[in-house]
């Protein structure tokens, strides 16, 4: 099974860290102080959204999801964008030429397709590689509360999710409590 | 299996290394483990795009421009950018300029006769002072015009109409310049407080007017509160002579009382190293099965007593966590700037005593002996008492010295510096028109951990004078070099042969230290007797700054103040101004048409010396020689 990119959700300060650091990747230079001055400007494939509220999260980050049944593939009309054999979807390196026509970015149901120049000026579809140059995403890595992490998605719900839920369960048995309210209020997550 | 070395990656120093292994032993967390752990820095931070002055915010700049291009007040890169900067400078200048105040106060109670312990070293600098305030010396006793000229000197923090006497030791046309363009200092604390009003929301929005303003008030540090703490220093001290001493943490000892004085005022120092020869200590000291007491300096302070007595320096500013890690102090003694937070939770894993002595600088987990300037012998030996009573709890199985120290000759202030000439700079300026010196290059500022431990500073320092440029140092890149051996007369060998010929001949070191940070306005005074004697301004001297390693707000103060003086200045850690391209531009580029002197930035320090090298041939050649 593949690594993915899971949010630990109530760690998000909305601090777009994220963001930076995936453009800095994506960049010629690869390097802050330089990505800045690149001509076309590098960009991000991820993107926080904000969120009402003072409770956390402050923000959402909403990454490609590499999706099994992918829209992004199916809608792709000169068959540009693909799966790679480690299982990410993206437009580059694949069969045939992305044209930049933007339909991905109209199916996508998360909206983290964007359209702009890759490195070399040609205007194509922008999104989520998973940093193939790398071990670790740069967006995982540049998270500083560690709320983005890159697992599988068994291991994610078994380290992250489940002794939490189970935790939170097992305290209410103790209490006698209502079980559904008492893991409504914590919402399931680990407490502060 | 080869376990990757951290120690020899993270500093050039073979002492620091050998601290660096025993403190991965031990498990005990140094400044360079919290570096590692801060990773990835936030960029925005990094570039100067972030501002919290106001509660409309926190704002950021989004520097790929996807996101915001301003802040909720309206406020651009451009703008954000050069308040922080602005903000930077009026912290560096408020810490350089109440060193100066303190010493100032010292000097006042002295001069009203409630010096206790502290008295007038340089009568002769003391009357050229008055002369310079225009203060009456005919039939006056010299209490008199100490007291004149003390009220004189701390009236310069709370003026608010110029100028400060000092600036006016700058060439005629650099201080007509300064007055051109709006920027004489008008008083020590209104230019500081006149930063941070600027900076407030809403007040000053024009990022050339926020920069002016910034050189404005460096300048009130360098040629104001630096400079006044440094002569101060010398009228209460001592105009520091050439002296030998030793540098690095092998001036430890194994068999006396260790205590470290670290932070900046020499008023705190220099009591500590007279209290530690106090006959009574002594004994007590022996008594406890000690040989002797063993003051050593660490950071500026350090640099005040090493200059002026010859005092041991056990290290610079990445080395304060170390020296206690040794197991062998029994106190470290602090009083303001540059003191990690992190020494009490280091010295709990020993028996060292952290002391705090200054009502502005408390650290939990320190102990605080508040000093008292009228009262400073007495609390001294309170203090080293403190320190030799805790010599019996010192661990022998934890202590581990290393045996690494180098000597060095030091102590050049400017008036050394003409002694060794033979009492004028024509000696110097000759051997610079000649070439065998091709100019003068001033290398200062902080150890960072951005950088590998000295690295930038003393492979900077060898580049230069392997040119035949002569360096002035001081701050922390003078504490390298010592440590790196560069301050040796041996040292000259080092250099290219027309500096090694000029040097053998003075019987100087390739590398010469000027002092302490506040001490950096020495290097002024000795640009603008220069200039003087070769009748231009500052910019047009084959000379270049540079300030490899940099971490503070006063390295900003200091590097703002040199280019503002027309000195092109090299950075070797990156500033956070590339967010934007237009203060950025100023700085490295536009300043020199403004003020005469620019930065650059370069974190290689062999580029960093070509670059100083090619602009020191340039001013030569403009000076056709």
């Amino acid at each position: 099974m593949m690594k993915e990119i899971f949010v630990l959700l109530e760690r998000c300060l909305g601090c777009r860290s994220c963001e930076l650091a995936c453009a800095v990747e994506h960049s010629r230079t690869r390097s802050l102080f330089t990505a800045i001055y690149e001509k076309p400007v590098p960009r991000k494939r991820l993107y926080v959204e904000p969120r009402e509220g003072t409770e956390l999260p402050l923000a959402l980050p909403l990454t490609c999801r590499h999706c099994e049944d992918a829209p992004c593939i199916a809608a792709c009309v000169p068959g540009a964008m693909y799966r790679t054999p480690e299982g990410t979807v993206t437009n580059v390196g694949g069969p045939q030429e992305c044209i930049g026509c933007a339909w991905c970015n109209m199916v996508c149901p998360f909206g983290v397709i964007g359209l702009g120049q890759d490195v070399d000026g040609k205007v194509i579809a922008i999104k989520c590689d998973l940093c193939p140059d790398r071990d670790i995403p740069a967006c995982v890595e540049a998270c500083p509360t560690k709320a983005l992490v890159y697992m599988e998605a068994d291991e994610f719900v078994k380290q992250k999710l489940r002794p939490k839920a189970a935790a939170a369960i097992s305290e209410a048995m103790v209490r006698r409590e209502d079980i559904g309210a008492d893991l409504a209020r914590k919402g399931g997550y680990e407490s502060r | 299996m080869r376990v990757k070395d951290r120690a020899s990656e993270r500093s050039s120093d073979l002492a620091s290394q050998f601290m660096l292994r025993k403190a991965e032993r031990e498990g005990i967390e140094t400044a360079w483990d919290r570096l590692e752990k801060q990773q990835p820095q936030c960029g925005f931070g990094q570039l100067g795009i972030c501002c919290r002055n106001c509660n409309m915010g926190p704002c950021r700049i989004d520097p790929f421009g996807e996101g915001p291009t301003k802040g909720v007040c309206g406020a651009t890169a451009d703008i954000m950018v050069a308040r922080n900067l602005l903000r930077m400078i009026a912290a560096g200048a408020a810490a350089h300029s109440d060193h100066g105040r303190d010493l100032a106060h010292t000097f006042l109670l002295v001069a009203e006769g409630k010096g206790n312990g502290y008295e007038i070293k340089d009568q002769d600098k003391m009357m050229a002072l008055a002369a310079e305030y225009g203060i009456e010396t005919q039939g006056r006793t010299k209490e008199e015009i100490a007291l004149d000229l003390a009220k004189a000197i701390y009236a310069e923090f709370g003026k608010q109409e110029g100028p400060i006497q000092f600036t006016r030791r700058a060439p005629e046309k650099r201080v007509e310049l300064w007055q051109k363009l709006g920027v004489d200092p008008r008083g020590i604390d209104r230019e500081i407080v006149e930063c941070m009003h600027r900076t407030h929301i809403g007040v000053d929005n024009d990022y050339t007017n926020l920069i002016l303003h910034g050189i404005r008030t460096s300048i009130s540090d360098g040629w104001g509160g630096s400079m006044i703490a440094t002569d101060l220093s010398d009228v209460l001290f001592g105009t520091p002579e050439p002296v030998k001493a030793v540098a690095n943490l092998g001036v430890l000892k194994e068999d006396e009382v260790n205590i470290v004085v670290h932070g900046h005022e020499p008023t705190l120092s220099e009591m500590i190293v007279a209290a530690a020869s106090d006959p009574e200590l002594v004994e007590l000291a022996k008594k406890h099965g000690a040989e002797g007491i063993n003051v050593v300096g660490m950071c500026c302070t350090g640099n005040e007593i090493l200059m002026r007595h010859g005092i041991p320096i056990a290290g610079n500013f990445l080395q304060q966590e170390l020296a206690i890690i040794t197991g062998a102090v029994e106190a470290i003694v602090v009083d303001i700037q540059c003191i990690m937070p992190s020494l009490p939770d280091v010295a709990a894993c020993f028996h060292t005593k952290v002391i705090s002595t200054s009502p502005k600088a408390k650290f939990p987990g320190a102990t605080h002996i508040e000093f008292e300037e009228a009262r400073g012998y007495e609390i001294a030996k309170e203090i080293v008492k403190t320190a030799v009573d805790n010599f019996p709890n010192r661990s022998a199985a934890k202590v581990s010295i290393p045996d690494v120290k180098a000597e060095c000759i030091v102590g050049f202030s400017l008036e050394a510096i003409l002694k060794a000439l033979g009492g004028s700079l024509d000696p110097l300026i000759e051997a610079i028109k000649s070439g065998a010196i091709k100019g003068i290059a001033g290398v200062v500022g902080c150890n960072n951990p951005k950088v590998k431990q000295d690295y930038n500073h003393v492979n900077l320092v060898k580049e230069l004078i392997k040119n035949d440029i002569l360096v002035v140092n001081g701050g922390c890149n003078a504490i390298a070099c010592a440590k790196a051996g560069l301050m040796t007369l041996e040292a000259a060998e080092q250099a290219g042969e027309g500096l090694k010929g000029v040097c053998k001949k003075l019987g100087i070191p390739p590398v010469l230290h000027m002092g302490s940070c506040v001490d950096n306005s020495r290097i002024l005074m000795a640009l603008a007797a220069m200039a003087k004697a070769l009748g231009v301004d500052i910019p047009d001297l084959p000379v270049a700054g540079a300030a490899p390693e940099w971490m503070s707000e006063k390295a900003v103060s200091i590097g703002t103040y040199f280019i503002s003086s027309g000195v092109f200045t090299v950075l070797g850690t990156v500033p956070p101004v590339l967010g934007s391209a237009n203060v950025t531009k100023l700085l490295t580029e536009g300043a020199e048409d403004v003020v005469g002197g620019k930065f650059a930035v370069e974190t290689d320090p062999f580029k960093a010396a070509q670059l100083m090298i090619d602009h020191i041939m340039a001013k030569r050649r403009a000076l056709g020689i």
